[in-house]
Formats: C-alpha cells, structure tokens, sequence
C-alpha cells in the first residue's frame, strides 16, 4: 500500500518551528497529541500520588496514616484524576491524535482548532479540579452520588463537578472530531475494510463519546444546580429520586469503561500483526466487535444497581446484557490468540506489553461475568473484589494497552528508539507489581472487605500488605518508562522511517513525520496488513 | 486565484476559494466534513437535553398531579406568542440560507437581521415570564412558595421548567452570539453560491433550538390543560 517513499528531511514537525506559541497555538494534529501527552502524565502523577496514600493508610489496619475523612478525600481524588484525566483521554486523545490522521493519509483531522481547543478544554477541566484538590478536596467518591453530594458533603463537590463537566466536552469534541475524520478524510483507496482496525477501535470510542458524554455532562450539572441553588432533581424530601441520578451516571460511565478499553484493543491489533508478521485472524469480526461492543455498552449500566433497589425483572435483564458483552470481548481476545498462532513471532518492547495486556485483561474481563451473576453480585458488590476486577480492566489492559502503543510508535513521534531491554523489563515489573497489588484484592473482597474504608479487621493485613508492596512494585514499572522515554528523547539512536518494517501509512512517512505528514497524497491499493507481500521478513 | 490558475486537472477552480483550508483536498471535502459535524454537533445536544426529559418522564409518571398544577402556573400565553415568534425566526433563518445560497447579499442581511430582532424577542418575553415567577415565589429553592398539596413535587415541576427553558435561553444567547458573526460576514461579503457553510450550519443550529422548544412547550404548558378548561 505504499506509493511515497519517504526522504529523510531534517525538516520535522518537532523543529520547524521552535516557540513556545508555536506549540500553544499549533493546529498540528501531532503536536497536540504530545501536549495531551504532557498534561494526561501530569494528571497521571496527581493520581498514583492518591493511590500511594490509600496503599500506605492500608498496610496497617489501624487506619493510623490519614483521618477517616482525609481518606474519604484521597481516594474520591484518585478516582477523578484516573477516570476523567488519565483513562479516558490516554489512548484517544495521544494516541489516536499522533496516528489517526497518519493512518487515513490525511494532512490533518478535520477540524483542527477544534483539536486545540479540545486541549484547552482539557487544561481548564484539569485546572479545575486540581484547583478543588487544593483547596481541600472532595469526598463524594468519583461517582458523585446524591444526596449526600448535593447537600450532605461539605467538601469542594461544586469546583470538581465543575471541572469534570467541562473535560466532558473535551473528550465530546474529539471523539466528533475523529468520527468526521475517519469518515471524510481517508485517502483515495482507503476503503472501511482496509482501515487499520486501530481506527475502527477509535470510530467505536468516538461513537461513545459522542452519545454518552453529553448525558453525564447534563448529570454533573444537575447535581451542580440543585448544590448551588437549591433546585430540586434529586432530593428524596420533594419525592426526587437519587436512583434516577445513578441511572443518568451509569448511562455514561459504564459505557466510559469502553471509552477506556476500546482504543487500547485497537492498539493491540496493530501491535499483535507488526510482530507476528501476519494479517490479523478473522479482520472483519475484530473491526465489527469494536461496534458491537460500543452498542451493548450502552445497554448494561444498571448492572451497577443491582442493590439500589431496581426490580428483580429488570436487573435479570441487565445480567444477561452484561453477559451478552463478553461475546465480542472474546471474539478479540480469540482472534489476537489465532493470529498468534504459528507466528514467526518477534520478540520486542511493544509484544511484551500486549502479552501483559492479554494476561491482565482476561482476568479482569473473566471476573466481570461473576460481578455481572445477580446472586455473587450481593455478595461482592461494593467490596474489593469489584475493586479488583475494575482495576484489572482499566488499568490493567487500558493502561498495559496504552504502553503497548506508545512503545510502538514511540519511534515515529519522535524518531528515536528506546532501550529495548528496559522496556521489556518494565513490562515485566508493571505485569507482577500489577498482579501482586489487585490479585490479593480479589480474595480480600469475597472475605467481605468493603471499598472506601480507612480500616479494616487485623486478619486482613497480609493481603493488604502484599498489596501495598506489590503497588510499589508496580509504582517503579511506571517510573522507568518515564525516565527511559525522556533519555531516548534526546539521546535515543535514529529510528528511521519504518523500524518495525510495519505495514500502515504512518510507516511510509519520515520519523518525525513532516509537519504536514506526507510529501504527497498516499493511495492505498491493499488491506491493512498485508505482511505475507512484505519483501523482507525478520527472523 | 489567478495565481495558481496554471493548468491543473479538473475540480480545482473551487481550490482556491479564500475560504479553503489547506487540509482538505476540495471545497466539497471541506463542506461536506462540516455539515457532519454539524449533524453530530447536534446529535450531543440531543442527548444532552435528553437527561433532563428523562427525568421530566420519569416524574411525570410519578406525580401527575403535581405536573397539571404546576403546568397551570405557566403563562400559556406569553408562551404560545414565544412559539409563533420561534417559527417565525426558523422562516427569516431559512430564507437567509436561500438569500446567501443565491448572492442575494442584501435579503441575506435584512433575513438575519429578522431573525435575531425575532431571537431577542423570546428572550424578552422569557426574561418577563421569569420575572414573575421570581415576583410570586415559584423560584425552587430555600425561598420557594407554593399553596397545595403537591407542594413538594410542584418544586420538582418547576425545578425541570427552569432548568430546561434555561438551558434552552442559554442555546438562544449562544445563537444569537452566531448570528452576529455570521452577519458580520455577510456584511463583509464573504459568501457565494460557491461558498455559504456558515450560513446553512448557523441555520441548522438554529432549527434545532427552534425545534427543543417545540417539544419543551407542549411538555411544560399543555400538561393537562384541556381537563381545566372544558
């Protein structure tokens, strides 16, 4: 599918041009995806701060380290710093701002002030809500629920609602964004099966986004007008009801859990076909469990009520739903198997994460069938188990999947490769560190220890302590990357143009690509991944 | 134009239109990823409006009663004027769209004109319907008043009225604020039979806050009104 060939051109987009307003106000679809890159590390920093004090308030059970109500506040802090300002916009807003467009052969998105507003957006959302952490925090939980957020909390919900309402639209204008892109800016030849299914992940994320964000932004604000002004929606003394709230939130923020998966599925496509030098098994079926998945996660959020008081009826409805979404999930987790299968598979940086992402998001994925069993959910529900089986998923495979990606086409942003060894080794620390923090959660959960305690009964305190030390574990997988990625930077060998002799169009351009991506306008004549035509092969 | 009016293929007279970004190969290209997004651009706002009528459903259901009386306090008057005067700026609006789709630069501005002059006229008339829910003490809140039984979810009635006419006013400042960029434009005769995408994206936002308030009046007026007045 490759027509341009690439000339180095010492011509990039990083060095054309060098000022500090050259890059606040860049319209380059690749620089905004590194200030995403920036401002989501930050938010990443402010987060795993959170859940460094939750992990040492929890290694002893006295609840020695922080107040009953400072715990209340640090992890409702890590919550919406992870969710609203790492997760969500991890994969989408860096990854899928620096490759999308290079993907389709286009110049750019098609709308990009409206991609650099969707930054600035981001930027006053994150203001906002760090300004509430200082300025005390708040102790809602990241869920906000009511009443006790509208009139029972005396911490700053009204500064924090505001913050993640205003990053919804963020994360509302890009995912519009790229839905235009990919349906109008492909290049002449770039039919939708030929897309890579990176970009069909993206579509399905975007769809989400579109749908679901407007309604959890509604939500905050409601929440937000009834704490100001005394408007009631969901105050019980008027006959309000807080379920309808929980309804409205879950109505995004389960489907959000896919916002945070999908990109990082699509990620693993690419990833799993690069390094086993074949087409993915079964395309069509992965591009199209990408949809299925989008759709179903609209029809599941009241498997999170399942104890707030639904009818039997219709919470056996949503049970067979929530099962109904495993079904594209393996159809994925099967068809990057086969595509494995008797592969001449090779062995770098960006495999070892997929193979941390296929471990972690099968457990995660498997658990989610027993908190979506009606009978084991009354048990589990609210303790860590759920704990646990969440962070299995999105942090787990998005944050796993994110890695993957980033080490893949770390090359390409930036035109220099990384120590292959160090990041094999981080890998491999993140994948134990990971499983020693939230695996013993799982067995803390069914003995019945509740989420959201600052103490709890001294039997527990061997699992919480392999948990604590597992967390720091993982804590140094984090950290390397990190400090890897900044030294290969500035003093990183040259990657040149295709170092993983990877099919795509983002491959066929320099390293860094032009500012303007390609010399001329690519046309494609063949699917995405088309290894068996490649001349050369690898070992 | 005449700069690069050397000999190109076909399609690219429209190339070098002022208007045309570079990232995009055509004028069409360009057009058409607008009015997408536009239609998205509307899709959210669905769904935007579409939690709060969830919860309009969902009490209503609940307290039927409360709804007919709070709905009787709605001055079906001044809102049935604001309907007539909304349709009647979804007209003047898709005339503007005609006039610029023509080079008629004049009808574009006084159309425009018109409708913003018919805008402002339902924010007025809000503004006084507001005022005097203020003056008798059907603001929800600490200071809310109201003689009934069904005082407290009349609250919950009157919660969602202000809530989604203002949300629905506030769509109507920000079109407004449109408006007056897209006149200015006109004015500045920036647009063409070749090139009127602000013009025709303005009118479909418009239309749509138009048409939330087709839905809103009936919802929150029309409860129950026949029943009273037979």
């Amino acid at each position: 599918m490759i027509t341009a060939t690439a000339t180095e051109s010492p011509v990039n987009y990083l060095n054309h041009q060098s000022t500090v307003a050259s890059w606040l106000l860049t319209k380059d679809h690749k620089r905004i995806g590194l200030m995403y890159m920036v401002s989501v590390t930050i938010a990443f920093i402010i987060g795993a701060f959170f859940a460094a004090l939750i992990r040492a308030e929890l290694a002893t059970p006295q609840g020695d380290l922080l107040s009953a109500d400072v715990y209340n506040r640090v992890f409702t802090m890590h919550g919406v710093a992870m969710v609203f300002f790492v997760l969500i916009p991890a994969v989408p807003a860096i990854l899928g701002n620096f490759v999308l467009p290079l993907m389709l052969g286009a110049k750019d998105v098609a709308f990009p002030k409206l991609n650099l507003l969707s930054w600035y957006v981001f930027v006053l959302g994150l203001t906002f809500t760090v300004g509430a952490m200082i300025y005390g925090g708040v102790d809602t939980g990241w869920t906000f629920y009511p009443p006790y957020s509208t009139e029972g909390s005396n911490s700053n919900v009204l500064l924090a609602g505001i913050g993640v309402f205003i990053t919804g639209f963020s994360s509302i204008l890009t995912g519009l964004n790229f839905m235009v892109t990919i349906h109008r800016m492909r290049a002449p030849g770039l039919t939708w099966f030929r897309l890579p299914l990176f970009v069909w992940a993206v579509y399905s994320t975007a769809l989400v986004m579109v749908l679901g964000t407007p309604v959890v932004a509604i939500t905050v604000a409601m929440v937000a007008v009834e704490r100001a002004f005394g408007l009631g929606f969901f105050d019980p003394r008027l006959g309000g009801d807080p379920v309808l709230f929980q309804h409205l939130f879950w109505f995004y923020s389960h489907p959000a859990v896919y916002i945070m998966i999908l990109p990082p599925m699509g990620v693993i496509s690419e990833v799993i076909a690069c390094f086993s030098r074949k087409n993915v098994f079964g395309y069509s079926f992965v591009a199209f469990s990408s949809l299925a998945i989008a759709v179903f996660g609209f029809l599941v959020w009241a498997h999170h009520l399942f104890v707030a008081g639904i009818s039997a009826y219709s919470a056996m409805v949503f049970s067979f739903l929530t099962f109904a979404v495993a079904i594209p999930s393996a159809v994925k987790t099967f068809n990057w198997t086969a595509t494995l299968y008797r592969a001449a598979i090779w062995w770098k940086a960006p495999m070892a994460w997929v193979y941390g992402f296929m471990g972690l998001f099968l457990v995660g994925g498997l658990t989610g069938l027993f908190t979506a069993s009606l009978g084991i959910d009354i048990h589990i529900h609210d303790t860590y188990f759920v704990v646990a089986h969440f962070h299995y998923i999105m942090v787990g495979g998005a944050i796993m999947g994110y890695f993957a990606g980033l080490h893949y086409w770390w090359p390409k942003m930036t035109g220099r490769m990384y120590h292959d060894g160090l990041a094999k080794l981080s890998a491999l620390l993140v994948f134990v560190g990971f499983n020693m923090t939230f695996f013993p959660q799982f067995i803390l959960g069914y003995l019945g220890m509740p989420r959201r305690y600052h103490m709890y009964p001294p039997e527990f305190q061997v699992l919480n302590l392999a948990s604590t030390a597992g967390a720091t574990v993982l804590g140094i997988g984090y950290l390397l990357p990190m400090l890897y990625l900044t030294y290969s930077f500035f003093k990183g060998q040259k990657a040149g143009a295709n170092p993983w002799l990877a099919t795509g169009l983002e491959w066929t351009t320099q390293s860094p690509p032009l500012p303007h991506n390609f010399i001329e306008q690519p046309i494609v004549t063949e699917g995405a991944y088309e290894y068996s035509k490649r001349e050369i092969k690898v070992a | 134009m005449a700069a690069h009016a050397d000999s190109h293929g076909h399609g690219h007279v429209h190339a070098h239109h002022p208007a045309h970004q570079h990232h995009f190969e055509t004028m069409e290209q360009q057009s058409e990823a607008a009015t997408l997004g536009m239609w998205l651009f509307l899709v959210t706002e669905v769904m935007f409006f579409g939690g709060l009528l969830m919860a309009y459903l969902l009490y209503r259901v609940w307290y039927p009663h409360a709804w007919s009386e709070g709905s009787l306090e709605l001055d079906i008057v001044l809102g049935g004027v604001n309907t007539v005067v909304l349709i009647g700026s979804s007209l003047t609006m898709a005339l503007a769209v005609r006039a610029a789709q023509t080079d008629q630069r004049r009808a574009t501005i006084v159309f425009l004109i018109l409708t913003m002059a018919l805008g402002l006229t339902f924010l007025v008339i809000k503004f006084f319907e507001y005022k005097h829910k203020f003056d008798t003490g059907h603001v929800p809140g600490p200071n809310f008043h109201f003689e009934g039984p069904d005082a407290p979810q009349v609250e919950i009635f009157l919660s969602l009225y202000f809530a989604l006419t203002g949300l629905h006013a506030l769509h109507m400042l920000i079109g407004f604020g449109i408006m007056s960029v897209i006149l200015w434009m006109a004015i500045k005769n920036r647009f063409s039979h070749e090139w009127y995408t602000p013009v025709e994206l303005a009118g479909l936002y418009w239309h749509f806050v138009d048409i939330v308030w087709i839905f809103l009046f009936p919802l929150l007026y029309l409860v129950d009104r026949s029943h009273h007045f037979a």
